[in-house]
């Protein structure tokens, strides 16, 4: 059984605020729920499945579910990280292919720049975590275990600071069209090499915004969102193909420079029938510059060890790039909320399949689009999910 | 110049021999006699056969480094994380110390050294062989 044309997006939304000093997190989750609820047309009465991750206030989805006010055949609390909201799409998916749910409210909210939060502090550790006492005593922080991944694929394929640099140029071109992005300045190769070193070989303008908000989406049957779609006037966003996966250390024998975007990827054209060489526009989660150039590779849109070449040049670039990546101008621009970014990246490619993206980025006749998250840390262990959508 | 704390691990019943050896200035492994394999961090069953039959093992004490950073802001004290795989063919997350942080580098040889933590029991990491 696949979940091949079984799902639509019927509704996205991203909260326009970067920072929400005077608003509570479970206040952020109901406005992203009526924002998303609202774009596809639909009322809170009309939601029976809802999915959250484990950053949600309360246990799993309880207290989201009874704050809203409910009424749910269907829950769904899988937290893989920031790449929780695809993994969530396409169960919601699997979920309305059994029956199971008809819609399906998907919600991130979060607040890190408030709190104080950044990637040079160490992640809190449960007591019972069984690899914490292996790793917290050498510090061990989100920036710096995506540094050493980066030092290992400049290591062993030669790529280069300029070329992870071209990433981050990428994505500040589109977020200038943005007016709700965080830093919508153009900037150059040489401004991002002569950013402050954070953690070698990665320099702050390598490194993701930390940003308060969210955002929700509205998966469907596709009978219902053919309706919507019919009332609204726009078309329709399939949900074709999804993969997910799980990678970590091995054991002790690490591959770092292998994500486990070569297994959701694979999975994902594989149900979906299709080639990277058919998708227009591409969302990859982009924590950092090394993040997206891994996943790059591992999804099939080039070799192994040369994602770094790939992106270079403004390969990125919607309007003169190959393949257009973050035209919202992603995590590295324009949004990272709640440090969870795998819900911005499903947003901006649903947009892109309705033509709803700024006219300066938007990919022409858009038909075909894959979104793709990493959750957790490519230095240590991570979730990886994609999804590829198509125009109906 | 300041120096750095180092949190204290976490020890627990299946982790405590790793932190005892250290406290005695000894690295050890977890090998596994189904399988014949190291595995890091250690467990109580193998991660690739999922055999209890595991065992302590002493490991020799010298490796290379895998991959390294240093972390250069946001931290009162600037220090270098580091995967370095072990002789016995594992790779383990450690800093590298007592040494020029900006010499590191990707393929050196490094021994293990074993550093205090805030309250609990040292920690192996590594130093220039």
């Amino acid at each position: 059984m696949s979940i091949k044309g079984k799902a639509c997006l019927a509704g996205a939304y991203e909260h326009p605020t970067r920072k929400a000093e005077n608003k509570s997190v479970a206040q952020l989750h109901a406005e992203v729920a009526k924002g998303a609820l609202d774009d596809a047309g639909l009322t809170k009465q009309d939601v029976d499945g809802y999915f959250c991750a484990g950053d949600a206030p309360g246990l799993g989805p309880l207290s989201m579910a009874d704050y809203m006010g409910l009424k749910l055949r269907h829950l769904d609390s899988t937290d893989t990280g920031g790449t929780s909201y695809l993994i969530h799409v396409a169960h919601a998916a699997q979920a309305i292919a059994l029956g199971k749910c008809n819609v399906a409210l998907v919600t991130l909210a979060g607040r890190p720049r408030s709190e104080g939060h950044s990637g040079t502090q160490p992640r809190t550790f449960a007591a019972n975590l069984p690899d914490a006492p292996f790793e917290a005593p050498y510090g061990i922080v989100t920036t710096n275990s995506y540094a050493m991944v980066a030092m290992r694929h400049m290591h062993e394929f030669g790529t280069t600071s300029e070329q992870l640099a071209w990433v981050k140029v990428a994505a500040s071109h589109h977020a200038q069209h943005n007016p709700h992005a965080m830093l919508r300045e153009v900037v150059t190769v040489q401004e991002v090499l002569d950013s402050p070193m954070v953690a070698d070989p990665l320099h702050r303008m390598d490194c993701c915004v930390v940003s308060d908000g969210g955002g929700a989406l509205v998966v469907t049957r596709p009978e219902i969102a053919k309706s919507l779609a019919g009332q609204m006037q726009r078309p329709l966003v399939k949900l074709i193909g999804a993969g997910e996966a799980s990678k970590g250390q091995a054991g002790g024998n690490l591959s770092l420079t292998t994500s486990g975007a070569a297994w959701s990827g694979a999975a994902a054209f594989a149900e979906a029938g299709v080639k990277p060489a058919d998708i227009q526009y591409v969302s990859i989660y982009d924590s950092f510059t090394i993040t997206v150039v891994v996943q790059l590779e591992d999804l099939g849109f080039c070799k192994k060890g040369e994602g770094g070449r790939f992106v270079a040049g403004g390969n990125l670039i919607s309007g003169s790039g190959k393949l257009p990546f973050n035209t919202d101008g992603g995590g590295l621009c324009n949004n990272h909320p709640g440090n969870r970014g795998g819900m911005t990246k499903v947003i901006e490619a649903v947009r892109q399949l309705r033509g709803e993206a700024h006219p300066q980025v938007q990919v022409k006749n858009c038909g075909l689009a894959l979104a793709q998250g990493t959750g957790g840390q490519l230095g240590t262990r991570h979730g990886s999910a994609t999804l590829i959508m198509e125009r109906g | 110049m300041m120096e750095r704390k180092i949190p204290a691990p976490a020890v627990n019943p299946e982790n405590r021999p790793f932190f005892d050896a250290a406290a005695n200035g000894k690295l050890v492994l977890k090998f596994c006699n189904a399988c014949e394999q190291y595995h890091h961090y250690p467990r109580s069953h193998c991660p690739h056969c999922f055999s209890s039959d595991t065992e302590w093992l002493d490991a020799k004490g010298s490796g290379t480094i895998y991959t390294c950073s240093v972390l250069r802001r946001g931290v009162p004290v600037r220090y270098c994380i580091a995967y370095v795989t072990l002789e016995e063919g594992v790779s383990m997350l450690t800093n590298i110390v007592d040494c020029d942080l900006d010499t590191v580098k990707i393929g050196m040889k490094v021994k293990v050294v074993f550093k205090p933590t805030d309250g609990g029991p040292p920690v192996p990491m590594f130093t220039p062989a």
